[in-house]
């Protein structure tokens, strides 16, 4: 009950997440990865101890592949660049190699009687990966993702439309609909705000995964909606007519948040998990779905059955 | 009797994962294994529209047996048809999976050539010469190619392969048609050497060694053998296409390291270990004894899934075993839903059998109908995602949500019911509620 009495606090607070994402968004935009702009990146590293980051900027700068350098884990740089072409990847190399030079160890070896000794140098630069993507490619790619977003959000709202379509009093099952697309809109509008502020801030980048995380969000966050949702259609069923709606939304919220918490509380130790020791390859892709599954949790709590309530009132004084 | 059975089943499912590793390793990605992964577009702008298809299952096979030339363990190679939507002009692709070659360079000249097809000559003294010293293939086949006797006809001079049929015996026939130059050539070769082999190489590897019968003059020859119609649709092809260029284009290329990879693996499997004992933990604590039994389900769930990985055989990259964690974590969540409606269900009076038949039927509506939204969602994934590594986060999040209904509703009902006490006692009672006091 406490939730729905007080919904205007939660709407603002929503409100305010969405709305300082948007701005992050509007003001410093995304940081794109080269799937969907095109380009180069090489990995390499030093295998003892890499060069300066001031070092390696002033060495690339002449090649005009308008490089970047970041540094990674301890001894690893990527460089982002342009489209390469074979020659120009060729130069680059070459370029990063020479920075450091090849360590040098000295063994003794026997030849016959008598004790020489070998000099083995061994390169300590090494390529640990290059991954090149064509501009079309890359368009491609954006173009795809945004498509995927749109459907899934279309997908989930016509089913849940659908899947509640036996419900209609008091309010229609297209509204369950339009609740549960804006909670999706909620839910995935704050992991791209906090990805924008990370992006101006910390050179996170937005890439396929990332795009990916966005639709898992979408399908999982809207489970503990169709939970909320479901205990409502159930006690409209048990209860019909005798008590306010508003009282049946507050009554099925407390039913099932304990639930609704749990359900996501195990995902996220997953997610926690897969942060802290799954690796970098998929750490920026756990820390949007934590950011976007705790969101949609409190969105299935706090936003998305009030909401309800909230069109039931309009829908009331419509009628009047 | 049947919760005992499907232990059973899921502990010797997980056997079978454990010891099958060496003879059934999983199939890892290249961006585990470490690899190359190249994507070429097509120009198949002169090739007629009813032909292209064609033309790229001749350009992949033709690539194929360089890759494998290359001396490449398991490559991938495969065609897609890429559009952007609303845009007219698709695009014909060809991606290449080298794993474990990380020289980009060499694969990329190796695949970048155009096919050829040759014609060569071998005595066939010279030939049974060979194979009378019953050496291995191999070597069967280094003597041959030592012995070949180069003719000057390529695939050039071909104007056209036919498939056609023996009018008598009804087997597959392979017609050639070689212009005027070929026609020469190839007359001056038969005439000379009846009884020899006119062996056809496509990209330096032997694709027929057929025997000359007489002297062909008019630039018409036939291939007689014992293959299947298959094969000999698939050798017209090749002998159509193969000498036909399609040129191709590299559109992206990747390479990644084998440390890596390895790095990750190991990352990725102490992360699983490390997250399936949290939420044991968890559930455990929070559920008790029903708790304990969706463990055993989970267990059985992470058997099941990892054994499916094996059969189907789902290429594991790094966002695949991502997606393969956090299925572990919502793999639990119809066990969550149900359990808690147990105790709803317990509160209000009802006895222990009551309350888990209740539990199981109230909350399938809403098990059903989130793991619905999330098969949607895996489905969309799947067919809009543009790289490998995305298809396979799809792939093992749709069977995380299919194996999950089967282990947390199907298996964990079983034992539930198998364990559950008859007799309402304050220790049963204490077992099946939880910790979370009202």
């Amino acid at each position: 009950m406490f939730i729905v009495k007080y919904r205007p606090i939660f709407y603002i607070f929503s409100g305010i997440l969405v709305a300082g994402s948007i701005i992050a968004m509007l003001v410093w935009g995304l940081n794109s990865s080269i799937d969907f702009k095109g380009g180069s990146l090489l990995e390499v590293s030093y295998t003892n101890g890499r060069p300066s980051q001031d070092v390696v900027v002033s060495a690339v700068a002449p090649l005009n592949l308008s490089a970047s350098v970041i540094p990674s884990a301890s001894n690893e740089y990527d460089i982002r660049t342009i489209t390469l072409t074979d020659d120009q990847k060729n130069s680059l190399i070459s370029v990063l190699t020479a920075l450091e030079p090849a360590s040098t160890s000295t063994m003794p070896i026997m030849i016959g009687s008598t004790t020489a000794t070998a000099t083995i140098s061994s390169p300590s630069m090494q390529v640990d990966g290059f991954n090149t993507i064509g501009p079309v490619l890359g368009a491609e790619a954006a173009w795809k993702s945004i498509v995927a977003v749109v459907l899934v959000i279309l997908a989930i709202v016509l089913f849940i439309a659908w899947a509640f379509r036996k419900v209609s009093e008091p309010v229609s099952s297209w509204k369950y609909g339009i609740v549960a697309i804006i909670d999706l809109v909620h839910n995935i509008v704050i992991p791209l705000g906090v990805f924008a502020v990370l992006g101006h801030f910390y050179g996170y980048e937005v890439d396929t995964l990332f795009v990916t995380s966005l639709l898992v969000i979408l399908g999982f966050s809207v489970h503990d909606t169709i939970v909320v949702f479901d205990r409502i259609r159930e006690n409209l069923r048990v209860m019909p007519g005798s008590k306010p709606f508003s009282e049946i939304v507050g009554t099925s919220i407390n039913q099932t948040f304990v639930r609704s918490i749990n359900t996501s509380l195990t995902t996220l130790f997953a997610l926690a998990v897969l942060y802290f020791v799954g690796g970098a390859s998929t750490q920026h892709f756990s820390l949007s779905l934590i950011i976007g599954i705790a969101a949609g949790t409190y969105a299935s709590i706090c936003l998305g059955s009030p909401l309800l309530v909230t069109l039931e009132k309009w829908q009331k004084k419509g009628k009047k | 009797m049947i919760a005992f059975f499907i232990i059973v089943i899921a502990a010797a499912v997980g056997y079978f994962v454990y010891s099958s590793q060496k003879s059934v390793p999983f199939k890892l990605g290249l961006d585990l294994a470490g690899g190359t992964e190249l994507v070429y577009t097509a120009d198949v702008s002169k090739i007629p529209a009813d032909e292209v298809s064609d033309s790229m299952s001749a350009l992949r096979d033709t690539i194929e047996r360089r890759v494998n030339i290359f001396g490449v363990s398991e490559p991938l190679v495969e065609t897609e048809t890429a559009g952007i939507f609303g845009s007219a002009s698709t695009q014909n692709r060809l991606i290449v999976e080298l794993p474990g070659v990380t020289d980009i360079d060499a694969a990329k000249s190796a695949i970048g050539a155009t096919p050829v097809l040759e014609f060569y000559l071998i005595k066939t003294s010279d030939y049974n010469a060979i194979t009378a010293k019953n050496l291995n293939a191999t070597d069967t086949q280094t003597a041959i190619d030592a012995a070949r006797i180069t003719t000057g006809i390529t695939g050039s001079m071909l104007s056209k392969a036919a498939l056609a049929f023996d009018p008598t015996t009804g087997a597959p026939i392979v017609s050639l048609q070689f212009n005027s130059t070929g026609a020469q050539k190839f007359a001056d070769l038969t005439k000379n050497n009846i009884g020899d082999i006119a062996a056809i190489y496509l990209d330096g590897a032997p694709l027929e060694m057929p025997t000359i019968r007489e002297a062909i003059t008019n630039g018409q020859a036939q291939i007689t053998g014992s293959f299947t119609l298959d094969q000999a649709k698939d050798l017209v092809r090749n002998l159509n296409y193969g000498a036909l260029p399609v040129p191709i284009t590299v559109l992206s290329e990747q390479t990644i390291g084998p440390t890596l990879g390895a790095a990750t693996v190991n990352a990725g499997i102490l992360s699983g270990i490390i997250a399936f004992i949290v939420i044991a933990a968890f559930l455990i604590l929070w559920y008790r004894l029903p708790g304990f039994l969706a463990v055993v389900a989970l267990a059985a769930y992470t058997c099941l899934n990892l054994a499916i990985y094996k059969i189907i055989p789902v290429t594991l990259t790094a966002a695949g075993i991502a997606g393969f964690i956090l299925s572990i974590g919502m793999a639990v969540d119809a066990n969550i839903l149900i359990f808690e409606r147990m105790k709803e269900e317990l509160r209000k009076g009802r006895s222990i059998m009551d309350a888990v038949h209740e539990g199981f039927s109230r909350a399938w509506p809403s098990i059903r109908d989130s793991n619905t939204s999330s098969i949607i969602t895996g489905l969309i994934l799947y067919y809009f995602s543009s790289t490998s590594v995305i298809k396979g986060f799809a792939l093992v999040f749709i069977i995380g949500v299919l194996v999950s209904m089967f282990t947390a509703i199907t298996a964990s009902r079983f034992f539930l019911f198998a364990v559950s006490p008859k007799k309402q006692g304050r220790l049963s009672l204490f077992l099946m509620k939880n910790g979370f006091t009202h």
